[in-house]
């Protein structure tokens, strides 16, 4: 698909407006629709569509392997550490309301938002890994 | 043999659809599924989360640690797949020195 | 009678797609034949789930100030659980159906059976 060059012109356009929506997903999860999973593919996707253009190595210089491994257990590691955050602030596991940080409606806004962006980076990274190990084996 | 199969279909949708005699209606208020904990989740989202998405309070807030445990789930499948597809000859090959 | 049958109209299609489903995943032979089956089957009882949180009258569950009545969240909650496990078992199965092939050369049922006698 490399040679048709309305498509390469119309895909490098595309992607920075897919990712922006993929983030406008993930930040307003709380007064819309929307959430971590739901952006976290949206991410995911923007990125598959420009492997999918441009072939493997392309996408590889964008998107290395090292990142991209990285970026997969980074996710889970936030969550986490937004959980022990609280257990150290002096509450249970998860309880955002104990947080310092102003009114208990913030501190609760606050700990949902680190814990969207959390599962939303999982989320991408495990979307690109899938796709590039299968589409590797038919070389 | 693919006569066996049509009636083994045919006679799992049949006690299927004897299971839903006795269940509500399509958009039933009365139904037993919308009275236990769903209406506290309605009336008390905002003054114990300040969240307008029931269904964000809910999955963040309320039920918090299933979310982990799901994000976990999603981790591993991309750790099997890496491990079951990745060839060895990728990646920075170390030099062994004696 | 009439009533009966149009009153739980998303019963009788859960059911079809749940037995379509059924069917692809004991009766074809191709691997991947089975694991679509296996999706459609899966998609049958997200669909059975979501219908039963809905309530006649009722709008989104967002907050909204011209709402009289909201849909049951709780459903719509343990359904995304589902669908990101659903994707998850798929790719598992399809990269083990690449490494059978890689294995044995085919991937119909019966000629892998026969080749493990």
């Amino acid at each position: 698909m490399k040679d048709n060059i309305i498509i390469q012109i119309i895909t490098r356009l595309l992607v920075p407006f897919i990712q922006v929506f993929g983030f406008y997903v993930i930040m307003h999860g709380e007064s819309g629709p929307g959430g971590g999973f739901q952006g976290g593919v949206i991410l995911g996707a923007s990125i598959i569509l420009y492997v999918i253009v441009f072939g493997i190595d392309e996408g590889r210089k964008l998107v290395s392997e090292k990142i991209n491994d990285i970026c997969n257990s980074t996710g889970v590691l936030i969550y986490g550490g937004v959980g022990i955050l609280c257990m150290i602030a002096g509450g249970k596991f998860l309880e955002y309301n104990i947080l310092p940080l102003g009114s208990a409606h913030f501190a609760s806004h606050m700990g949902m938002l680190g814990i969207e962006i959390g599962v939303g980076m999982t989320v991408a990274a495990v979307m690109v890994t899938l796709f590039i190990e299968t589409a590797r084996q038919g070389k | 043999m693919k006569s066996l199969y049509i009636g083994l279909v045919l006679i799992t949708g049949l006690a299927l659809a004897y299971g839903t005699l006795d269940m509500p209606n399509f958009g039933d208020p009365n139904a037993p599924a919308n009275h236990h904990v769903a209406p506290r989740y309605i009336e008390k989202t905002h003054e114990e989360t300040g969240v307008e998405n029931m269904v964000t309070s809910v999955l963040a807030s309320y039920r918090g640690f299933d979310t982990f445990g799901e994000t976990t789930v999603i981790f591993t499948a991309g750790i099997c797949v890496i491990f079951l597809l990745r060839e060895s000859g990728t990646g920075k090959k170390k030099k062994r020195t004696k | 009678m009439i009533e009966f049958i149009l009153a739980k109209y998303n019963y009788w299609i859960y059911i079809t797609l749940m037995m379509i489903g059924f069917y692809a995943m004991i009766a074809k032979q191709n691997l991947i034949k089975k694991i679509i089956g296996m999706n459609i089957f899966q998609t049958a009882v997200f669909l059975f789930y979501i219908s039963i949180a809905k309530v006649k009258g009722g709008t989104a569950p967002i907050e909204w100030e011209k709402a009289v009545r909201y849909d049951n969240p709780l459903p719509h909650v343990l359904i995304l659980t589902a669908i990101v496990v659903s994707v998850s078992t798929t790719a598992v199965a399809l990269a083990l159906i690449i490494k059978i092939y890689k294995a044995y050369g085919t991937i119909e049922e019966d000629k892998i059976l026969e080749m493990n006698k």
